[in-house]
């Protein structure tokens, strides 16, 4: 394996010292899985994962115009957030495909308001190009910061016993999709009740320096709470089973936020912004297509590109699909018509030239118990 | 992680082993195979009965990361298989030469195996 081309984290030796399999994900030198995926996936449903997640990209938006360039920028309502709240939300063109999903943060500073954007680890070149279009016009500062920050994530239902053992026990009282910074060894640690993996748990940001310390120091104090170390195979299985959309797969170009089933994200009556027009047509008039969540009968997997046939009638391709390691069973996100998409519905599954039974089912797949 | 490759076993470079026990090949997948698919969530098997052909596909086995078709190390006719794999496909993972075997063949000719693999010739094949 070459690896001289591929972009680091600052974990890359910490991840072969695990024995961590390494592989090409989006030019970046990533591992797939430590132990193995299952052990991984199920570590984090019933104690605590720990993520790199420190490829995603890190832009920082300040200035006199911050908050209304975030508000053209997205279709979610950055207005109703303050210092300590955070939103998801995506990146839209004017014909409603999607640039990227991301989770926008109000940063808890004192003075004019910060927002820092996490973006995916796949299009950080685009969408930085894409803010800095977008920021024509406005009075806003913008910086990648992504090359030196460092952002691990501790996911499951014993994240916040080890959080609140490092960072004080102030952390159990913060509300879902909030964030806050404590000092920990030294280090300013920047924390928020996030994730990407149906669980409760924390998304930390960390200077790009210390990432190695902070990944060692969690796994040595994890240690009482079973945590794992998860690579990303494990994080695309929880995603996928909490029904949580991957870009590339479930939004891309060509699927709006609508269409991807994110309705709830759109916040069509908050004002302008980029896109808007094609979204609003959307929800008037229906989409032509939809992302739906299928249970497929027996044990074949369906896979990406996978066939979904109504009958006989060609209607979709499977986006995503994987076995539900915790739930048991065969499952997938598929892009498919609109007529064929309402819940219950019986569709069918081509795997390896076999119809295989599939019902629509409800998002998600896995709800953790509160 | 060391993967083992016992000596008394021959090798394909599909990544089935036989073992074979008079007339009867017994059939799986090496620790090789079974490392590079990872959590094994389901095997498709053939019937008993069923005769196939050295080369020939026998069956499927799919991990959560892939699928991939398994084939026969020799030709011949299958006298059994493994019924547990159907409710514990991670067999596969755990002890692919013991209890995670696939298939028993009867051997319809034996002299196929002299061009298997051994077990050295085997691992220098994998490390490649």
């Amino acid at each position: 394996m070459t690896t001289t081309s591929l972009k680091e984290t600052p974990l890359a030796n910490a991840h072969k010292a695990l024995n961590g399999r390494m592989v090409d994900f989006a030019g970046w030198f990533m591992p797939v899985q430590y132990k193995s995926i299952v052990t991984e996936h199920m570590a984090t449903r019933t104690a605590v994962g720990l993520f790199d997640v420190s490829h995603m990209g890190e832009f920082m938006v300040q200035g006199k115009d911050a908050t209304a360039f975030m508000q053209n920028l997205v279709p979610n309502d950055v207005g109703r957030l303050t210092p300590g709240k955070a939103l998801y939300t995506q990146l839209v063109r004017e014909d409603g495909g999607t640039v990227d999903d991301l989770i926008i943060y109000c940063l808890k500073k004192t003075g004019p308001i910060h927002y820092l954007a996490i973006v995916n680890a796949s299009n950080i070149d685009k969408d930085w190009k894409w803010f800095q279009e977008q920021a024509k016009g406005f009075d806003v500062q913008l910086e990648n910061m992504s090359d030196k920050t460092g952002l691990l994530a501790i996911q499951g239902p014993k994240a916040v016993d080890l959080l609140a053992d490092i960072a004080g026990p102030q952390v159990r009282d913060m509300g879902s999709f909030t964030h806050d910074e404590a000092k920990v060894d030294g280090t300013i640690l920047t924390f928020a009740r996030t994730g990407y993996t149906g669980e409760d748990g924390f998304e930390i940001l960390v200077g790009g320096s210390k990432t190695e310390w902070l990944w060692n120091f969690l796994l040595e104090k994890g240690t009482k709470y079973g945590i794992e170390p998860c690579g990303l195979g494990a994080r695309d299985t929880l995603r996928l089973e909490a029904g949580l959309p991957l870009y590339g797969h479930e939004l891309s170009d060509e699927i709006s936020p609508i269409e991807a089933g994110l309705e709830w994200s759109v916040k069509l009556k908050k004002g302008n912004f980029v896109g808007r027009d094609a979204l609003l047509k959307q929800k008037e008039q229906g989409v032509g297509k939809k992302v739906i969540c299928l249970r497929a009968d027996g044990k074949a997997l369906p896979r990406q590109d996978y066939d979904v046939y109504d009958g006989e009638k060609l209607v979709g391709k499977v986006s995503s699909g994987s076995q539900g390691i915790f739930v048991g069973y065969p499952i997938a996100f598929a892009l498919v018509d609109a007529g064929s998409s309402e819940l219950g519905k019986e569709l069918s599954i081509e795997i390896r030239g076999k119809k295989v039974p599939a019902h629509v089912v409800s998002r998600p797949f896995y709800k953790r118990e509160k | 992680m060391t993967l083992a490759y016992p000596a008394q076993l021959k090798y394909v470079k599909s990544h089935e082993y036989v073992r074979t026990e008079g007339d009867i090949a017994i059939i799986g997948i090496t620790a090789f195979a079974a490392d590079q698919l990872g959590d094994v969530t389901f095997v498709e098997l053939p019937k008993v009965g069923d005769k196939f052909k050295l080369d020939q596909k026998f069956g499927v086995i799919e991990s959560v990361k892939s699928v991939s078709d398994l084939f026969m190390p020799v030709s011949g006719e299958i006298t059994a298989i493994n019924e547990r794999l159907e409710g514990e496909p991670e067999l596969v993972n755990h002890d692919c030469y013991g209890e995670g075997w696939m298939i028993k063949v009867k051997l319809s000719d034996p002299a196929e195996l002299d061009a298997a693999l051994s077990a050295d010739q085997y691992k220098e094949f994998v490390v490649e």
